[in-house]
């Protein structure tokens, strides 16, 4: 057990934790921010991707220990005011969804993707959600929710 | 999850001091985090090795390219250095598990876990590779020695990977289609000495391919490799490849890599 400080959606937190605590059941468990979702537990399906210190990171294989001092971003801190953000609303618009497990992760990834590279182009946001799986959409409406978003953040 | 210690080094000597018994190292934890998870591997502790100065970063002469054991591999996959003197290297890091894995996982970390099917071990031995490590250096050559096997001794960290700068080099990898790790990964260097081809996850470990060093030497060029004959004898043989197809692969991946040289 150690307390471990970070700051989560501009929240800092200071908690005592198990040593062997992974990030995603943190998240879910202990501050009931279950937006993060838990898909495969193997650092493939990409449901349980949220943002560590501006870098989109798998939550299932990472150590609440290991991110002593970070800030955090899951999918509960994107929206502000209560307005949806820009990749939110593509995903509605565009329906970049169906059953919905995927999206937190496929959203936050994609906000990482267009924080580091502005106007990506169609393969460009494939290669990067090949992370992500979706078992719905095949994918074509969360790709145009991704290039429509881009244009406007 | 199993439970373990996580303690945080801030020094390589206090990391080695902590490493003892049943503990080992943690890096970005993108392989030993699954196998703990998977109950493939069990530790008392996880020595954090993120935290010590001096481990993570990349430095690049004309002659070679030194890169932190903690660099990860959205790093080197981004870094302009990188990309202009070896940028084949900038492609294999670029081509590692996605995004996220890319942003965790560390080179230090792929080649100590020395994965059949990693990509880095055989950027190591194409490139004729030396390995710092806390105790002494070693040649690539000397390091991968079996399937999940080095010839790091207990308590010995890695601290930098050097690579030599090759006058043209390529990496072509056939990879697992749902996974995207190498059923063949092939990296050709023409260094300013050899030749060297190193092939990965054909085999149970990394290794360099003598008979297409030698056909290449002699004529670097797709064709040089119609003629070699690549036994399929000890390769891996598995649902998604059997070894004969294996060695078919490696000669298509190495004509690949030789014509993007």
């Amino acid at each position: 057990m150690a307390v471990i400080n970070i700051e989560i959606n501009g929240k800092k937190i200071s908690k005592e934790v198990p040593d062997n605590i992974l990030l995603s059941d943190f998240l879910r468990e202990r501050l009931t921010l279950t937006g993060t979702h838990v898909g495969c537990d193997t650092s493939q399906c990409g449901a349980c991707v949220v943002h560590l210190n501006g870098n989109s990171v798998k939550s299932c294989t990472t150590l609440v220990a290991d991110c002593d001092g970070a800030k955090i971003t899951t999918i509960e801190g994107l929206a502000s005011n209560g307005k949806m953000h820009p990749v939110q609303e593509a995903f509605k618009k565009h329906h970049g969804l169906q059953c919905g497990f995927c999206t937190p992760g496929m959203v936050m990834s994609a906000v990482d993707l267009l924080e580091k590279k502005k106007n990506p182009s169609e393969q460009e946001i494939r290669d990067w959600l090949e992370g992500n799986i979706c078992r719905c959409t095949g994918y074509q409406g969360i790709v145009a929710a991704v290039k429509d978003a881009a244009s406007k953040m | 999850m199993k439970s373990f210690n996580f303690k945080s080094a801030t020094n390589t000597k206090e990391a080695a001091k902590l490493v003892s018994g049943r503990a080992t190292f943690l890096a970005g934890g993108m392989s030993l985090l699954p196998a703990i998870k998977l109950r493939l591997a069990a530790y008392s502790d996880l020595i954090n090795i993120k935290k010590i100065k001096g481990l993570s970063g990349i430095k690049v002469s004309s002659k070679s390219i030194k890169i932190g054991a903690t660099t990860t591999h959205a790093e080197v996959a981004g870094s302009k250095e990188v990309g202009k003197s070896i940028p084949s290297l900038a492609v294999l890091a670029e081509g590692i598990g996605d995004p996220q894995v890319r942003n965790r996982g560390t080179i230090g970390g792929s080649i100590a876990n020395n994965d059949p099917a990693a990509d880095y071990p055989s950027a190591c031995l194409a490139l004729n590779a030396t390995i710092h490590t806390s105790k002494r250096k070693i040649a690539a050559d000397k390091f991968f020695k079996g399937m999940f096997d080095t010839d790091l001794k207990k308590g010995e960290l890695i601290e930098s990977i050097e690579f030599e700068v090759p006058e043209k080099s390529a990496y072509a990898k056939y990879p697992n289609p749902a996974s995207r790790y190498a059923i063949v990964g092939v990296y050709v260097a023409k260094l300013k000495d050899n030749v060297r081809v190193s092939i990965t996850g054909a085999g149970s470990c990394v290794f360099r391919s003598i008979e297409i060093e030698e056909a290449l030497s002699s004529n670097f060029s797709p064709s040089a490799v119609d003629n070699v004959n690549i036994s399929s004898k000890g390769l891996n043989s598995d649902i998604h490849a059997s070894a004969e197809y294996r060695a078919h692969i490696i000669k298509v991946m190495t004509r690949k890599a030789v014509s993007s040289c």
